[in-house]
């Protein structure tokens, strides 16, 4: 393809390997998650030129780094880089590391403004402070927008939120939201935060001990059952909606997608606007007989694609309601005795709903 | 007898030496230090050893072997001579060889360690930045590595007018051109002058006290504002 | 006396103090030598000495100016044998040093060298001709040694003329090592020192009337009056014997 990124890197190291091979699309936001030491940001490292790995790096149709000798060193690859722990320069001030980068490309590049940036990440009030004074978050917030003041054409982010407390992490990730629609940018956003991923990925790419697991779009990968991420417990399935109906009565909002309708606790929505929800596996219980008499309000039909007993006594069970993939996660003994297999139509009895934004 | 006007070339002499040589090194240090902190390996290693030199070699050693190299018979003479370029011994670009050689890790360490105490975060941060390699260098790295820039300034500085065996071996102490304070305190001692001797120390003293009094006061300023 | 102390205590880490510890057994008495007098001490008077009287001396060897330094601030050395007459003559006089017992034990030859063969002349013509860029001298002030050749140059109505050529070592030895490098052409060196180390080089030797005599003068300490060895050592030095050994090192003897 001729737009998106395409990475191919094969690395030794004292302890490590890599050997990965991946592509994502070139725009939006593409997870790159596994667990610690899986290789994430070692891949993001190759992709940046921090690493000299054998291999081949395409973005956009220009070529980073290939197996012929191409291998354009980090200050010419037009990417903002995002580390895990801020860095921002100690001797400028807060100004003055929005305008590093920013003052390095030709103006006729720079595609993000100064105030723009400023404005999105909210950094007005803070631009003559050092970074020494600032708290992580903020800190966070500057390192973001120094990055994309280069204009770049791929936004690269290292566990970004890793080590931050989680107001300051519920207050960034609404920047990094807004980000996603504002600018036809793509970003790889390194995490082993599932959550993370479920708030913004469309795409994902699954490490484990340097090597690629699967990649695809996150809803998809999030459901299958031959990757570990459905065997957590935590394993949910993603859902793109949009807003259908509002209850003003009883707070509920009426959410719309292929296998039907989801009613979650929320305020007032602008009617078609979309959203994104995360069913978690163990909030999902299954019925042979539609049940009628029930406090659960959100049932849907849905049919069995595979179930597998991934843990003693319990099974995992992949179904899918008008084509979106969900998982449920059941007893062994109800799946016995209800006679659950692949190809069972029945209901999904959905507990609780997620709605991320 | 020594009278106070005769102190004057002495100095002027010592402070001109002191200046000099802390300029060389520290041109010629920077990129050394910062190879240096930059690298690892056998290379490094040893290249770092030959640095530290002069920390372990005693100056009239040092001093002995510059003399032989620069004299007519050495290779440093025998080429000069050879391009037809007078001799480094008794002048003063020849003591400034000398104390450039004795005071080289005086001022190339604490770059060295500055540089190093830097990290590669800074300078991968600046590169993602579009900072190319020498920008990355004078803008990032260096300001990041003032303090160590002061404290070797002023340990050359000062290393160098507390020098005493290279100069006398390769000066030939001449007034006005070679002949330093160290030398001409050891001149006062030997002919039992000991109040000059001890006014010129007393001085020597005072003034390093204040060196580096001022040291400790620009560190601490520095080092406030860049917190 | 607190502040010249303190000068010369921050002074005395100088190059040149070295010590030689002769022989292992509690040594009976120590001795200051100047440097220029080492190798004949070593090589000749200490092991003839030792072999003679079956005693065993300590010798401590340094500049003249150091060693009367310490000597005066209380060093334990029993006798001082110096580079000039001076030193010995103050430690008489202020008593360090016991009245009587100063004598000249060397005469300091002083001669003109150059390491490259066919530059010194045997009349020292060389001078005349100013032909050369660097000449060396010990510093008059300091070096007996240096303070003969400067006189011997002004005898010689050169100072003047060839004071733009001159370069200093601090000591005589030091001097040599100007010479021996190449870097000054010629200089003034003690014969002792080209007998021990290029006995077959050419010299011209100033005649007598160009300058004060070198006399290198011994004293015994007072610490050490009542010290046997130590008369002993110093009346070898003026023994026949003791003459005779110091001569073949390229001094003469009074």
């Amino acid at each position: 393809m001729s737009t998106g990124i395409e990475a191919r890197f094969a690395l030794t190291r004292e302890s490590f390997a890599l050997d990965v091979a991946f592509a994502a699309p070139g725009r939006g936001i593409c997870g790159l998650f596994g667990a610690s030491g899986a290789g994430k940001t070692t891949v993001l490292r190759c992709i940046a030129g921090l690493e000299r790995a054998r291999g081949l790096c395409r973005v956009n149709g220009r070529t980073w780094q290939d197996e012929a000798g191409v291998f354009l060193p980090t200050h010419r690859r037009p990417l903002g880089y995002v580390f895990q722990e801020a860095s921002l320069f100690p001797h400028l001030s807060v100004r003055g590391n929005l305008e590093y980068g920013w003052r390095r490309i030709p103006p006729a590049q720079r595609r993000i403004g100064f105030d723009d940036a400023v404005a999105w990440l909210g950094l007005r009030p803070l631009l003559e402070r050092w970074p020494g004074t600032l708290s992580g978050g903020e800190r966070q917030r500057a390192a973001i927008a120094r990055a994309l003041l280069t204009s770049p054409d791929l936004l690269l982010a290292d566990e970004p939120l890793t080590g931050l407390d989680e107001s300051s992490k519920a207050e960034i990730l609404p920047y990094l939201d807004r980000l996603h629609d504002e600018l036809d940018l793509p970003i790889l956003y390194v995490t082993h935060s599932l959550d993370e991923i479920s708030r913004i990925a469309e795409h994902l790419v699954v490490l484990r001990e340097g090597r690629v697991l699967g990649s695809g779009p996150v809803a998809e990968l999030m459901t299958r059952v031959d990757l570990p991420l459905s065997h957590r417990d935590d394993a949910s399935a993603i859902v793109a909606a949009t807003v259908a109906s509002v209850d003003e009565t009883y707070g509920l909002v009426e959410l719309a997608f292929g296998g039907g309708a989801l009613w979650v606790p929320g305020e007032s929505q602008a009617r078609g606007r979309p959203v994104r929800v995360r069913v978690f596996a163990r909030d999902v219980s299954l019925t042979r007989v539609r049940p009628e008499q029930t406090s659960i309000l959100n049932v849907l039909d849905v049919v069995v694609r595979e179930v597998v007993h991934d843990r003693p006594g319990q099974a995992l069970v992949r179904v899918e309601a008008g084509g979106v993939p969900l998982l449920a996660r059941i007893t062994a003994k109800s799946e016995a005795r209800l006679q659950i297999g692949p190809g069972v139509a029945c209901y999904a009895q959905i507990k609780g709903v997620a709605l991320l934004a | 007898m020594a009278t106070w006007e005769s102190l004057i070339p002495v100095a002027g002499v010592t402070l001109r030496l002191a200046a000099v040589t802390t300029a060389v090194l520290l041109a010629a240090g920077t990129p050394l230090a910062w190879w240096l902190a930059r690298r690892t390996g056998f290379a490094k290693d040893v290249i770092a050893s030959v640095v530290a030199l002069p920390l372990v070699l005693p100056p009239t050693v040092l001093g002995f072997y510059l003399l032989l190299l620069l004299g007519p018979w050495g290779p440093v003479g025998g080429a000069l001579t050879a391009l037809g370029m007078d001799s480094l011994a008794f002048t003063f670009s020849g003591i400034v060889v000398g104390s450039v050689v004795y005071s080289l890790p005086f001022v190339v360490q604490p770059l060295q360690v500055a540089f190093e105490a830097v990290g590669t975060r800074p300078l991968e941060a600046a590169a993602t930045l579009r900072a190319g390699p020498l920008d990355r260098f004078f803008t990032v790295a260096a300001p990041l590595a003032r303090p160590g820039f002061l404290t070797a300034t002023v340990l050359g500085f000062a290393h160098t007018i507390g020098e005493f065996g290279v100069v006398l071996m390769v000066g030939g102490s001449i007034p006005g051109r070679t002949r330093v304070l160290s030398i001409a305190i050891f001149e006062h001692v030997e002919a039992s002058e000991y109040g000059q001797a001890h006014v010129i120390a007393a001085g020597m003293l005072g003034f390093s006290l204040l060196v580096l009094i001022a040291l400790h006061g620009l560190t601490r300023r520095l080092r406030g504002e860049a917190p | 006396m607190k502040a010249r102390n303190l000068a010369v205590a921050a002074i005395l880490a100088l190059p040149g103090l070295l010590s030689q510890p002769g022989l292992a057994n509690a040594a009976q008495v120590r001795v200051a030598v100047a440097a220029n007098f080492m190798l004949p001490m070593t090589e000749k008077v200490l092991p003839a000495f030792q072999r003679q009287s079956g005693h065993a001396v300590v010798a401590i060897y340094g500049p003249t100016g150091g060693l009367y330094s310490q000597i005066v601030n209380g060093a334990p050395y029993d006798a001082l044998l110096a580079a000039d007459a001076e030193r010995p003559r103050r430690l008489e006089e202020s008593g360090l040093g016991v009245a009587g017992s100063r004598f000249t034990f060397a005469l300091g030859e002083v001669v003109l060298w150059s390491a490259t063969p066919g530059t010194v002349d045997a009349k020292g013509e060389v001078l005349k001709q100013g032909k050369f860029g660097h000449l060396a001298l010990a510093n008059p002030k300091i070096a007996p040694y240096g303070l003969a050749a400067q006189q011997t140059l002004e005898k010689l109505g050169l100072w003047e003329r060839l004071k733009p050529k001159v370069v200093y070592g601090q000591d005589i030895s030091q001097t040599y090592q100007l010479i021996a490098s190449g870097n000054a052409e010629l200089g003034f060196v003690a014969l002792s020192q080209l007998k021990a180390d290029r006995p077959g080089d050419a010299y011209w030797k100033p005649g007598a009337d160009l300058h004060a005599p070198i006399e290198q003068q011994a004293i015994l300490l007072t610490r050490a009056k009542d010290n046997a060895v130590a008369r002993e050592f110093l009346a070898f030095l003026r023994s026949p014997q003791g003459k005779a050994l110091i001569e073949s090192s390229g001094y003469g003897a009074e």
